[in-house]
């Protein structure tokens, strides 16, 4: 994780690097306001960098998209978050993430720890082979939780929040595997509150949805707002516009430009954002 | 281009402009018919359709030849009174016949009453133009003993000097009523003899196992330098008490053993007389016959009933006349002993070395050639495990066992230094494990990686996600190789011929005696009797119906258990399916 940058970036991609420099007034944040602080960040696969020198800051209690066309990075960055990375073998990072002002880039982060405070949603819904209760209660069991009320109120209260808990109160006790994909997605969202994070990071949440459910899950992240910073990964750009207060938008591992984002899609300071704003690549 | 109506230029146009790729060939044929009947390769679903037909035939074939056989064998059938030619005559059952090219039609009887032929045999073909006349007489009596197998004859008589039965005027309804009052008897008189003997023999084996211990410690007493004497002394004291208790029940086993003779001759002075086939007087003492009836007189439902008996007695008795008469209790028993022996040895150790190839290795050289050798370990000759059973359990960790655990009774055979269930089921085990691990890692590896993230992004460590979401998901899988496992150990014989299958063993492996299970007794096998019923008995011929109705009961047993784990695994399958989004 701390080993030296060893390759020299292509020709083009300093270039890319150098639009990006200008962009970092906006990256940066008051500290008090910054729940995540990513400073200087380069993260390899092997020999290929798939992130180069992010700075940026994420908001506390507010929405921030990550947008970029396919393979510039953003998943990767929001996975950085939570050392979800770890999982991956010969991924190495330099740069610093500091959350609630601590490194977590330390070999010595409890990851653990960290991920309890830092949820996640996924592009796929992934039920557990276990009851609906069970699926929501299984991140409070795992940290030892065994008292039967507050399980039984953390997944009453969770499943509220994630909008569930009307469709499934009746069968609490059946397989999640039974529901439906709309259903299922925000399953994962309860099940990921029920930890009580402070963040939730959401890769692409809706991608495997229908627009229904899309408008449901939409509509969620609206309400959790209030209560967690989200951040959200999305090749979908209205819904960017339409749930993120913040957006970022990579390109080949680099930052481009971060701002509001009413600015950036109204006005968008850099010529790549505005050519993939519309659709000229991408 | 179906409207092609319209006008020629159009459609030719359409045919051969750009509008299609080349070498696409336009639905509505303009190629020759031959093209295109390979092109939708309608020939294809014909091979493969008869290809699974041809499976489906020969194992339908199979199963059909197993089935009638094997359910036919208990079904009475009727005996036939044949008179030849010159005049002599027989009683029998008609099995078969066949045409020699040489004499002309033959066709075969079992004719029984095997002491009482010249060559002591069974069996008799006749030529069919010899026979001059058969019929089907109401009376004949089939007796089933204990010995010589069957006998067929007409009931002349009884003589029951040691019984009082009932006046009667129907002499088979007497000589059944006798059959009764002689079990009853023996109830009575032998069973509990046999039970005291058997509780003496008991005896004398712990004294005579106290015996040698003791002998034992008196030799390490005397080889120490300078001897223990006082310990020598009172060893020597307790080998005199041990002495005296063998020889007092040595002498009680001889009077018992004396009673039992003179009770099984009381018995046995009570006979039935009855006329052979060809008309000689044969006396039969009753306390061989197992059982007596009239096939010819049957109705249908003493028919059934005879069919059930003859089935319960399969089930619920031990064999006799080597194994080819009689129940097979001991040999289902150690079928069924054996695999449950050897899903508890292969199933944990294959489960976790998958969990440790599928989830804890990381990919690299050494892994792939392992899970290559563990892939071609199942392809392995079972009859090489046998070899390396026999040669690592038994003569190795037996003997080890052997020497440090029973040393002192090394004089008297090998206790574990020998085939037994234990070493045939970890030989079993060995063979069975391979398919274990490859099902487990496969069911693990199938699961999305996503899954596994989720569990991790909540916090939980790698093993709490091993635990509480991978095993629960990947348990149908695990359980279909559990399935194969089990399926390919229950048909192995070649194996268990090295380590430890008899053909007939005198205790179970589990009893009412401390310590209840003992693993490293000898066991029967449903495999096993197979062969050696069907190919190594003196008597194979009148063995063949048992054979079949092994076999049967053999592929019933399998079906049984891996119909069990089926329906585990589908219940499983219910509460736990992952449904791809």
């Amino acid at each position: 994780m701390d080993t030296p940058t060893p390759t020299v970036p292509k020709a083009r991609e300093t270039e890319v690097a150098a639009h990006a420099a200008s962009a970092d007034a906006s990256a940066k944040l008051d500290a008090h306001d910054a729940i995540v602080q990513v400073d200087d960040l380069c993260l390899f696969y092997g020999r290929s960098q798939a992130l180069n020198n992010i700075t940026l800051d994420f908001p506390r209690n507010q929405v921030t998209a990550l947008i970029g066309p396919s393979g510039c990075g953003k998943s990767t960055l929001l996975r950085c978050l939570n050392r979800m990375n770890d999982l991956i073998d010969d991924i190495r990072t330099t740069g610093s993430i500091l959350v609630d002002g601590d490194q977590i880039l330390d070999r010595s982060t409890d990851v653990i720890e960290l991920r309890r405070k830092i949820g996640m949603v996924f592009q796929k819904p992934t039920p557990f082979a276990k009851t609906i209760y069970e699926n929501v209660a299984y991140g409070l069991r795992i940290a030892g939780v065994r008292d039967r009320r507050t399980l039984d109120e953390a997944v009453e209260n969770s499943l509220h929040r994630a909008a569930l808990w009307e469709e499934v109160k009746d069968r609490l006790h059946q397989s999640a595997l039974g529901l439906s994909g709309g259903q299922h997605q925000r399953l994962c969202i309860a099940r990921a509150v029920a930890v009580h994070p402070e963040i939730i990071l959401m890769d692409e949440p809706c991608s495997a949805l229908d627009p229904r459910s899309t408008t449901r899950v939409e509509d969620l992240i609206g309400e959790l707002r209030s209560e967690y910073t989200i951040i959200i990964v999305t090749h979908n750009m209205q819904q960017a516009a339409r749930v993120s207060d913040h957006t970022a938008f990579l390109y080949e591992g680099v930052l481009i430009e971060y701002r509001p984002t009413q600015a950036l899609f109204t006005c968008p300071a850099k010529k790549e954002t505005e050519d993939y704003l519309t659709g000229r690549f991408g | 281009m179906s409207d092609s109506s319209k006008s020629t230029a159009d459609a030719t146009s359409t045919t051969q402009g750009s509008l299609l790729p080349a070498g696409v060939v336009p639905r509505n044929g303009r190629k020759p018919k031959g093209d295109q009947f390979w092109a939708q390769g309608e020939p294809m679903v014909w091979v493969s359709g008869g290809a699974l037909a041809a499976v489906l035939l020969a194992a339908l074939t199979m199963l059909f030849v197993v089935l009638s056989n094997g359910l036919s064998v208990f079904w009475p059938s009727r005996v036939e009174r044949v008179q030849l030619a010159d005049r002599t005559a027989f009683l029998g059952l008609r099995l078969d016949s066949h045409i020699d090219p040489q004499r002309g039609a033959q066709v075969r009887f079992k004719t029984g009453n095997r002491e009482f032929d010249a060559q002591r045999q069974d069996f008799r073909w006749v030529m069919q133009s010899d026979m001059v006349s058969a019929e089907y007489p109401d009376d004949v009596l089939v007796l089933e003993r204990l010995a010589n197998g069957d006998f067929y004859g007409d009931l002349l008589g009884l003589r029951v000097p040691g019984l009082e039965l009932p006046e009667n005027s129907d002499a088979t309804e007497r000589l059944q009523q006798a059959l009764r009052a002689i079990a009853v008897q023996r109830a009575e008189r032998l069973d509990p003899l046999l039970d005291r003997i058997a509780a003496v023999t008991d005896e004398r084996n712990r004294v005579e196992v106290a015996q040698l211990k003791t002998t034992y410690r008196k030799q390490q007493a005397e080889a120490r330098i300078p001897p223990d004497v006082d310990a020598i002394a009172l060893l020597d004291g307790q080998l005199k008490e041990f002495s005296a208790e063998a020889a007092s029940l040595q002498g009680q086993s001889e009077r018992l053993v004396a009673d039992r003779t003179a009770a099984e001759a009381k018995l046995r002075e009570n006979v039935a007389v009855f006329r052979d086939g060809q008309g000689i007087e044969r006396t039969i003492p009753l306390i061989d016959v197992v059982r007596a009836f009239q096939p010819n007189a049957m109705g249908l439902a003493g028919k059934v009933g005879h069919y059930l008996a003859k089935i319960w007695e399969l089930l619920s008795t031990s064999p006799r006349e080597a194994n080819t008469e009689g129940g097979v209790l001991p040999a289902i028993f150690g079928t069924v002993a054996l695999i449950l022996l050897m899903a508890l040895s292969s199933f944990p150790l294959g489960v976790l070395a998958g969990v440790y190839l599928g989830e804890y290795a990381r990919d690299g050289v050494f892994v792939r050639l392992v899970r290559i050798g563990v892939n071609n370990l199942a392809g392995i000759p079972s009859i090489v495990y046998g070899i390396f059973g026999c040669g690592f359990f038994i003569n190795y960790l037996g003997w080890q066992i052997d020497h440090s655990l029973y040393a002192y009774r090394l004089s008297k055979g090998p206790v574990f230094g020998t085939g037994g269930v234990l070493w045939a089921a970890l030989t079993l085990g060995l063979l069975t494990v391979p398919v274990v691990i490859v099902a487990t890692e496969e069911a693990i590896r199938v699961i999305p990686r996503s899954v596994r993230e989720s569990s991790f992004a909540l916090g939980s460590t790698k093993f709490q996600t091993l635990i509480r979401v991978i095993l629960p998901l990947a348990s149908p899988g695990i359980l279909t190789g559990f399935i194969l496992a089990m399926a390919r150990a229950a048909g192995e014989v070649a194996p268990l011929m090295l380590t430890g299958v008899v053909n007939s063993a005198a205790t179970l492996p589990l009893d009412g005696k401390f310590p209840f299970l003992h693993l490293e007794r000898q066991f029967m096998h449903l495999g096993f009797q197979i062969y050696s019923v069907g190919f190594q008995s003196p008597n194979s011929e009148a063995a063949r119906p048992m054979v079949y109705v092994i076999t049967l009961l053999l592929i019933l047993i399998v079906l049984a258990l891996s119909g069990m784990a089926i329906y585990l695994r589908n219940r499983m399958r219910k509460t736990l399916q992952i449904r791809t989004i």
